[in-house]
């Protein structure tokens, strides 16, 4: 549910980053925070236990610079991916405008990405929302380990409908920019249809 | 697409931005500050100079949204007010509508007494600017609709130029 405001000129977006713990969710956010430029990021917030694992969101303000004179900025979040957070993971989607699913390509972490994206599905249903229908990109990570699954396999289980995806090393930032420009080039131009439409 | 999109015009932010200022002096807050429900910040007024109001937006947001899924749990529809002391700062939170959520940060000068009250009188008037609002954009009266949309004549190019 983006937010147009005709007096300030503003279009602001929601983007979440969705996927089984571990994958690299953070590392995306991480990584997008530190290539942006001082003056178009605010300050990444991440609730984060001592650990470092998610504990609520991360959270990463982007302003991307205008688009037909409105200023355009994108709301970064990331969902804690640990099975029994899914009430947090609840909360988060609220109000979404365009998801990012993560996946850890590593082969013993197939069935959680899965299981994760089923998970996904269940909660935006619970909120009215169709997974197949909503602007969505699939980042297919960490594909400098070893024990990587071949990508055709994990476009067969994880990417049935064809959205755009990427290969990502996310904690090199390889795929990084390709994924977030892809999900926002979505948002945007879903933005351009609801107008139209309404 | 998804859910109805919020949607801010000149004439109604101005009543907003008039209506924070008036309760910004008369409970002598330091600073007030409005954020929907999915923390985009939608005004804010008062000391916000060394106030990084967007992360305060999204964490206020995360906050009643937390506090939101306890109150289901506990059988409550949702719990409408929050208040938060601190040291020197305080800040009171309270969801107006269903939909906006007020902010009012304040120190020893005001009390929360006065906020409490103050805020009471400034929801009804906000409540009812947001009315009319929802109601310009479901009516179609707003310029976003028709031709006119700044939105329609959106290209790739001007998306691949956003990341420069
Ligand atoms: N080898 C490798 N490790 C990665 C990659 N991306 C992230 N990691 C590591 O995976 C771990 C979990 O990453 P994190 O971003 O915290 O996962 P999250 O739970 O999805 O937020 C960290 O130690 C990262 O450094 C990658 O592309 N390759
Ligand atoms: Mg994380």
């Amino acid at each position: 549910m983006s937010f147009i405001n005709y007096s300030s000129r503003e279009i602001n977006c929601k983007i979440v980053y969705y996927g089984p713990g571990l994958c690299g969710k953070t590392t995306n956010l991480h990584y997008i925070y530190k290539k942006t430029n001082p003056d178009s990021k605010g300050k990444m917030i991440s609730l984060a236990t001592e650990t470092e694992r998610t504990l609520f969101f991360d959270f990463l303000p982007l302003a991307l610079g205008e688009i037909r004179g409105f200023k355009t900025r994108f709301h970064l979040y990331t969902v804690p991916g640990q099975v029994f957070y899914d009430a947090s993971r609840k909360l988060i989607l609220k109000g979404v405008d365009g998801l990012v699913f993560v996946a850890d390509s590593q082969v013993e972490r197939m069935e959680a990405n899965v299981e994760s994206v089923e998970n996904l599905r269940i909660n935006l249903a619970e909120q009215g929302y169709n997974l197949d229908a909503v602007p969505y990109v699939v980042q297919y990570n960490k594909r400098d380990l070893p024990n990587a699954v071949p990508v055709a396999e994990m476009k067969r289980a994880l990417n049935p409908r064809g959205v755009p995806d990427f290969e990502a090393i996310a904690s090199e930032g390889n795929g990084v920019f390709d994924t977030l420009k892809a999900i926002a080039k979505q948002v945007i131009m879903e933005l351009k249809k609801g107008q139209e439409g309404g | 697409m998804i859910g109805s999109d919020l949607v801010m015009y000149d004439e109604e932010f101005k009543l907003i931005d008039a209506e924070l200022q008036r309760l910004l002096s008369q409970s002598n807050a330091k600073v007030v500050f409005l954020v929907d429900k999915n923390g985009q910040l939608i005004a804010a007024t008062g000391e916000t100079e060394n106030l990084d109001t967007t992360s305060l937006a999204s964490l206020t947001a995360g906050n009643i949204a937390a506090t939101g899924g306890m109150a289901k749990l506990l059988g409550e529809k949702e719990f409408s007010i929050l208040f938060h002391e601190g040291q020197r700062d305080n800040i009171h939170i309270s969801i107006i509508g269903q939909r906006v959520i007020l902010v009012v940060i304040f120190d020893q000068r005001s009390s929360l007494g006065l906020v409490r009250l103050r805020v009471k009188k400034s929801a009804e008037i906000l409540g009812t600017i947001f009315n009319q609002l929802l109601q310009k954009v479901e009516t179609g009266k707003g310029p976003s609709k028709g031709a006119d949309s700044p939105f329609a004549e959106i290209t790739d190019e001007d998306i691949d130029k956003l990341f420069g």
